[in-house]
């Protein structure tokens, strides 16, 4: 039933976020550290885990692929509530620096992908 | 009867149903527009969240609240449906299909780019505050941290004490980071190869706002959105990790 992999999603989700919750109290800082990432890393492995045993149906896997689908949309959701008024009259301090440091990690992400595209250059042994 | 107010209060009421409707017909008109009049150069997705900032800009005038669209009363429910908790779900459920042995091939460059990110983006800041007139460390400090993520910005600003203007700037910084990364992403994607997954972790590692990255990438290839936000989502924390601690006793070292 699609309501399993919609479960099985909830369940990572938390577990993510209480391992993040549980680091970002023991690194002593007020945020949760990464959590959404090991909830993805979670549901990668168990998906996989279930995948592999056969035991997630076709349908299962729909709940998951739905919310996935949904992304997107709750993104423009999500764009459409931001603070763009106070982004815009914070100042010319706020705006410059937002843009140049966008521009500065830019300039970095061909740099350093080169480190990970070695190795994949090697495995497909081009 | 006025049939007019029947339907604004069925709206209202059923506020979360209300934004999938609503963000649908942005969505369609978006794609609409992506298809006829830029020949799909610019990507559906890409326009649909320009609109909802545009939106939310419109929001902000209308309301002065902080929420863009959300503090109207007929789209509250697009503040739940684009709220923290949706949205983080969603991010999860990208990591469906995504490939584990991808995301070990970039171990290295990942934490490499974290890193990197954090400090550049912090450097950014604390020098374009100092030349527009800040001298003291507290107001550099929490300005660069706005430079990281607007959540880190008033993070470090209320475990500093600085003062509630700074704050704002920081935050503003934040968000402005956010939206040009949403907005920048497609137009730079092919000139600095992000078409694969490691340039996608890489992009999320320096660029950290999860929001900003994960809409960017949704953009530029849905494939490539749980790379990225993967390493986006660390980001926030190793900036709050770092901002009121090492970066803020080198800057003091620094700025006296």
């Amino acid at each position: 039933m699609a309501i399993y992999g919609v479960a099985i999603l909830s369940l990572c989700m938390f577990i993510g976020i209480f391992l993040g919750d549980v680091l970002g109290t023991f690194l002593g800082v007020a945020a949760n550290v990464g959590g959404v990432g090991f909830a993805m890393l979670l549901l990668i492995v168990l998906t996989d885990y279930l995948m592999g045993k056969d035991i997630l149906s076709k349908l299962a896997e729909s709940g998951i692929s739905f919310w996935s689908a949904m992304y997107i949309p709750i993104v423009v959701a999500m764009a459409a509530q931001q603070d763009v008024l106070a982004a815009i009259t914070g100042g010319p301090l706020a705006i410059i620096a937002g843009i140049v440091t966008v521009l500065v990690g830019f300039l970095f992400v061909p740099l350093i992908s080169k480190i990970g595209n070695k190795t994949t250059y090697k495995d497909h042994a081009i | 009867m006025d049939f007019g107010k029947i339907i604004l209060d069925i709206f209202v009421k059923n506020g979360l149903v209300m934004s999938f409707l609503f963000i649908g017909l942005v969505t369609y008109l978006a794609y609409l527009i992506s298809d006829k009049l830029t020949n799909k150069r610019i990507h559906g997705s890409a326009i649909a969240i320009v609109f909802g900032l545009m939106l939310a800009y419109w929001g902000g005038i209308q309301t002065a609240g902080h929420k863009g669209l959300a503090d109207i009363k007929l789209f509250t429910g697009v503040g739940l449906m684009g709220g923290g908790m949706l949205r983080d779900f969603a991010i999860v459920s990208t990591a469906f299909g995504a490939r584990l042995e991808e995301i070990k091939k970039c171990g290295t460059a990942g934490a490499m780019s974290l890193l990197l990110g954090v400090i550049l983006s912090y450097i950014v800041g604390v020098v374009l505050a100092f030349a527009f007139g800040y001298t003291d460390t507290v107001s550099l400090t929490t300005i660069g941290a706005g430079s990281v993520t607007f959540i880190v910005g008033p993070v470090t600003g209320a475990a500093l004490n600085a003062s509630s203007p700074v704050i704002a700037i920081s935050i503003a910084a934040g968000v402005v980071k956010s939206i040009v990364v949403m907005i920048i992403t497609p137009i730079m994607a092919k000139s600095i190869g992000l078409n694969n997954p490691q340039s996608a972790m890489v992009y999320g590692g320096l660029m950290g706002t999860t929001s900003g990255t994960a809409a960017g990438l949704a953009a530029v290839d849905p494939k490539l959105v749980p790379y990225g936000a993967m390493t986006a989502t660390f980001y926030t924390g190793l900036g709050c990790l770092l901002c009121p601690s090492v970066l803020f006793l080198a800057t003091k070292a620094i700025f006296g």
